[in-house]
């Protein structure tokens, strides 16, 4: 038994091997580039940073030494910590417009992951009557913009008596035909009909054949799907700020209320501006290696 | 109740099916009615969902927008087109409208060029690629309101940092927030700043399932890198090159975040200089006015316009990456079918 599968698995390990060495080399020839790559990419990420660390800049400075000199000096003052702490204990509920913040996230990205996959795993690999057509409505929805039903939307979330409260705005992003679209394409290649077919034969259950067999293989799609879910219900302002108003925000809704109420004082926007971030940021840190990895998977995949 | 659909279900199913002389089980009726309905009930989340908070909206805007509807009074008479005719003869409606295409132009086109460049430079065999990546990915992290503080803060007419940059060439102030162009120059880099690496990435992932062959064929018929670029990467991504653009395309005429930031009062200027289309319908329905059915006139108008610019463009992609060699379009075609 053992015996015919090791050449199976050596020649596979080569095929992969040989792949990923054409793979990594840059068209044609797997010369490293030269150093005029280099500094172009480099130049270009300075120039992406640099407005975030400008941010940071005024934040850790104070109003009077920003009106003084327009150019801050590049090394940080250290008055950070002192702004922070008046933007969290200022009159616009930063601390929860943050528990706000990660409580639509969380839901939305969770939601959005879940229900994508189970729609994709259906898509991809189950037969039924009208697949074809209610997979192509999906990809045609993708091309909607969904932002210009507000009026209505909004008139609904009235009738429901849920203005102002954060399930008027978790309850329209639980679902993205993006999502839907993704996790069909990915799931299609990377999960071998052989494997469900196994499971069927073993006995599994529709559902146990999801959750075992599909989930897992969706994973690598699955995160950068809900990374995506994540920093776009987290950096999202339109809907919060028409539902929610001021006494429930989100943090960008908080930031607009912030600029509103201490325009004067820039340092302490910024901090504001900084703090909001931080958390995305850090996120992005954690995850960010998975995230660029899901997003060439997805596209190697499909 | 589900039991006894089953039962007859499958009942119905059993005698026209010749080859099952056996008595059937219930597990096995229940696998089968397991496969008939388990698709359905696993899309159907996503079509109830979206059906409810995404197309509904959708279409009943078109309705809210032929009645006097106000934020407070609710629903008022029909009055057919009058909305339409009264934002049709306003003059911001018409100043929106020019805001956001010029926004819009000066944001997307910029923005991809850059997008697809720095794309091919990520595509190359560079060390710590992950690096990289991940480098031009964080703008991507920061919130719009954010990026739109920081940004009015650098474009700011007095005191601001790029006209202090400017100054210190001895180039005169540029009114950031005086003037059209200077403002929608303004609002335009937010976005940039903002999409750029994302669409980069994009872009990237697509250039990495471009088939090495190609390239090698392509060095050995002595193909310059530039020739290389326009006539096998860019025909080769065109799927992603199209998704980009029409993305692109529906999220810059619904511009909003960066130019309601950029100033405290949040209307687009004195002169409404920067005001967008999606302000207004916001200022109709939310502002002064609390008129619904104006605002979902303009949201329905703003609709049509970015199907028709989102076809153009759709149209344009496929002109522009169709511009290869016969191999390419060949090969391109083989995909399509696939």
């Amino acid at each position: 038994m053992s015996a015919p599968s090791v050449p199976y698995i050596r020649q596979t390990a080569g095929a992969r091997a040989a792949r990923a060495a054409s793979r990594s080399r840059g068209y044609g020839s797997d010369r490293r580039p030269g150093w005029v790559t280099y500094l172009l990419l480099a130049v270009s990420i300075l120039v992406f940073v640099s407005p975030i660390y400008y941010a940071f800049l005024l934040a850790s400075s104070d109003s009077a030494t920003i009106a003084q000199n327009p150019i801050p000096s590049l090394i940080p003052d250290g008055n950070f910590l002192a702004n922070a702490g008046k933007v969290l204990n200022a009159d616009i509920n930063f601390w929860k417009a943050l528990t706000n913040s990660v409580i639509v996230a969380v839901v939305t990205s969770v939601s959005v992951v879940l229900f994508s996959t189970l729609a994709g795993f259906s898509f991809a690999k189950l037969n039924f009557r009208g697949r074809r057509g209610l997979l192509l409505f999906v990809i045609a929805t993708t091309a909607v913009p969904t932002q210009l039903g507000i009026v209505p939307l909004f008139i609904v979330m009235a009738e429901l008596g849920w203005l102002g409260k954060l399930v008027a705005v978790i309850v329209p992003g639980l679902v993205t035909a993006f999502g839907v679209f993704w996790m069909t394409q990915y799931l299609e290649s990377a999960l071998p009909y052989e494997l469900i077919e196994a499971a069927r034969v073993d006995g599994a259950s529709m559902i146990r054949t999801f959750t075992s067999i599909a989930l897992p293989a969706a994973r690598p799609a699955a995160v950068m799907l809900g990374l995506f879910a994540f920093v776009g219900s987290w950096t999202n302002f339109f809907w919060p700020f028409i539902v929610l108003g001021s006494t429930n925000p989100t943090l960008p809704v908080a930031l607009q209320l912030l600029q509103a109420s201490y325009f004067k004082d820039l340092s302490l926007i910024m901090a504001g501006v900084v703090l909001s971030a931080i958390p995305l940021l850090v996120l992005f840190v954690v995850a960010g290696r998975q995230l660029v990895a899901g997003i060439m998977a997805g596209a190697v995949k499909g | 109740m589900a039991t006894s659909t089953t039962q007859s279900r499958a009942g119905r199913r059993l005698p026209d099916s010749p080859r099952t002389p056996r008595r059937v089980g219930f597990s096995q009726k229940l696998s089968r009615w397991d496969v008939k309905v388990s698709p359905y009930l696993y899309i159907s989340p996503f079509f109830i969902l979206f059906g409810l908070t995404g197309l509904f909206p959708l279409a009943y805007t078109a309705y809210v927008s032929v009645y006097d509807w106000h934020l407070l009074g609710g629903q008022g008479d029909f009055v057919g087109f009058e909305n339409f005719a009264f934002v049709f003869q306003e003059p911001n409606f018409w100043k929106g409208l020019r805001n956001t295409f010029s926004i819009f132009l000066l944001s997307t086109i910029p923005q991809l060029m850059v997008a697809i460049v720095l794309a091919a430079l990520l595509d190359a065999n560079l060390r710590a690629k992950t690096f990289w990546r991940m480098g031009v990915l964080v703008p991507y992290v920061i919130a719009p309101v954010a990026v739109s503080l920081i940004f009015g803060k650098i474009f700011a007419d007095q005191s601001g940092l790029a006209n202090s940059i400017l100054g210190t060439f001895g180039v005169e102030p540029i009114r950031w927030h005086g003037s059209v162009l200077p403002s929608h120059m303004a609002v335009a880099t937010m976005v940039n700043f903002r999409w750029t690496g994302y669409n980069t990435l994009i872009l990237l992932a697509a250039m990495q399932a471009v088939p090495r062959e190609l390239y090698e064929a392509a060095v050995i018929d002595g193909a310059t890198r530039l020739r290389q670029f326009f006539s096998i990467t860019i025909p080769q991504i065109r799927p992603t090159l199209i998704f980009v653009v029409i993305t692109s395309t529906i999220g810059g005429l619904q511009i909003f975040d960066e130019p309601r930031l950029f100033d405290q009062i949040g209307q687009g200027g004195p002169g409404r200089q920067w005001m967008t289309v999606t302000m207004y319908i916001y200022e109709l329905g939310f502002g002064n006015q609390k008129s619904f059915g104006r605002a979902a006139a303009v949201a329905w108008v703003l609709f049509l316009i970015i199907l028709a610019v989102g076809l153009l463009n759709f149209w344009l992609t496929q002109r522009i990456a169709s511009d290869a060699t016969p191999q390419a379009r060949k090969s391109r075609r083989k995909k399509v079918k696939r």
